[in-house]
């Protein structure tokens, strides 16, 4: 059996529906699990305090790429077949430094608001309020700034593709990259701790 | 709603969890896991609703609306992100984590806490339009599909909040 099952049509769209359901379920479930519904734990990725940001993040992109480069190697599934989100250089780099600066206001995005949201942490409607209200905006003045969205378009452009280099050589450097970052973090976490332990011995 | 909230789970094995569950919708699906389509659909039929001749000759609309004979809320993120809500009520409610409460550092109001969500909030919806994604769609989605995109937007997000961090460092203390 091949996968991507639904690409292939092993089930319908009724079925596909109802797994959107049940994966979002498991999504929203780790995210809650792993404290994602906090923003003041969140929000310590961006003073170096609590990292965890960052190592859910690598963790959950180690996980699924090596497991999509494993089913692939063994024949198990059409990598061709799985949706590789478009590159638009210039809109990325710019929409992605407009996006940062607003999660550290906000201090949630937008998946981790709707768990803080269900948890009855105010600040995730708040958030979920204000991503409408920017999600409206950028409606009404796409008819301005569509033309620059749109342009610097790459299509389904990966890693190795631009870099030359195979598919397990990225996938191995991007493993020892988040291998380094997650050592790095616990490092960091350390660091922060200490004064604070400090602290309370003087108090 | 229990007092005693039990200590969240390593990082770690949350972010392997979401690994698993985002390689099953490769293999199931074809297609990644994703957070702010969800509410451009609910932005694009609510448009739709009140003012059906504005959103047809908006292209953004137009492109979450389909051929209108299809219900947007029936996207596939629509009910992605309804599960999540579902998933992380459980998560809270099981675990004792359930609070009605804003979370914010000492250093602000519950008022002014709740303004910087919403003005973030407004941010991360521009901000994920014109990159075409947020930390889901893009960030976990892209980054283990190798985008270059994906890995371009995560790393100028990282920079941009970065950057922000110590104006509002008040905010978290």
């Amino acid at each position: 059996m091949m996968a991507p099952l639904y690409e292939f049509g092993r089930f319908g769209d009724g079925t596909g529906l109802l797994i959107a359901v049940v994966l979002g379920i498991a999504f929203g479930w780790f995210l809650e699990q792993g404290g994602m519904g906090n923003a003041r734990k969140l929000a310590g990725q961006f003073y170096f305090t609590d990292l965890s940001v960052l190592k859910l993040m690598f963790s959950a992109i180690v996980t699924a790429m090596l497991g999509l480069f494993w089913l692939s190697w063994a024949g198990l599934l059409d990598l061709s077949r799985v949706y590789v989100p478009e590159t638009f250089i210039a809109p990325q780099l710019v929409g992605g430094l407009v996006f940062g600066v607003g999660f550290a206001t906000g201090g949630l995005c937008p998946g981790t608001s709707c768990v803080a949201a269900a948890t009855g942490r105010k600040d995730g409607l708040a958030l979920i309020a204000g991503m409408f209200a920017g999600v409206f905006l950028f409606g009404e003045i796409f008819p301005a700034v569509g033309h620059f969205a749109d342009s610097t378009a790459r299509g389904a452009w990966t890693l190795p593709q631009a870099l030359g280099l195979s598919y397990g050589t990225v996938v191995g450097v991007i493993v020892a990259v988040a291998l380094g970052a997650f050592a790095g973090a616990e490092w960091l976490e350390r660091r922060a701790e200490r004064p604070a332990r400090r602290m309370k011995i003087a108090a | 709603m229990s007092n005693k909230a039990a200590p969240y789970a390593s990082p770690y094995l949350a972010g392997v969890g979401i690994g698993v569950v985002l390689l099953l919708a490769f293999v199931l699906m074809g297609r990644g896991l994703g957070a702010s389509g969800a509410f451009s659909s609910v932005v694009a039929a609510a448009v739709n609703t009140t003012a059906p001749t504005h959103a047809a000759g908006n292209a953004f609309y137009a492109g979450y609306l389909s051929d209108g004979a299809t219900n947007p809320l029936k996207d596939w993120l629509v009910l992605e992100i309804i599960g999540v809500l579902i998933g992380g009520l459980a998560s809270g409610l099981l675990a004792g984590r359930m609070r009605w409460t804003t979370e914010r550092g000492i250093g602000i109001t519950d008022r002014r806490r709740l303004v910087n969500a919403f003005v973030g909030g407004t941010a991360m919806g521009v901000g994920a339009k014109l990159a075409r994604g947020c930390t889901s769609g893009l960030g976990l989605t892209g980054g283990a599909t190798l985008s270059v995109g994906s890995w371009l937007f995560i790393i100028a997000a990282f920079v941009g909040a970065y950057a922000a961090a110590p104006l509002v460092r008040r905010a978290w203390r």
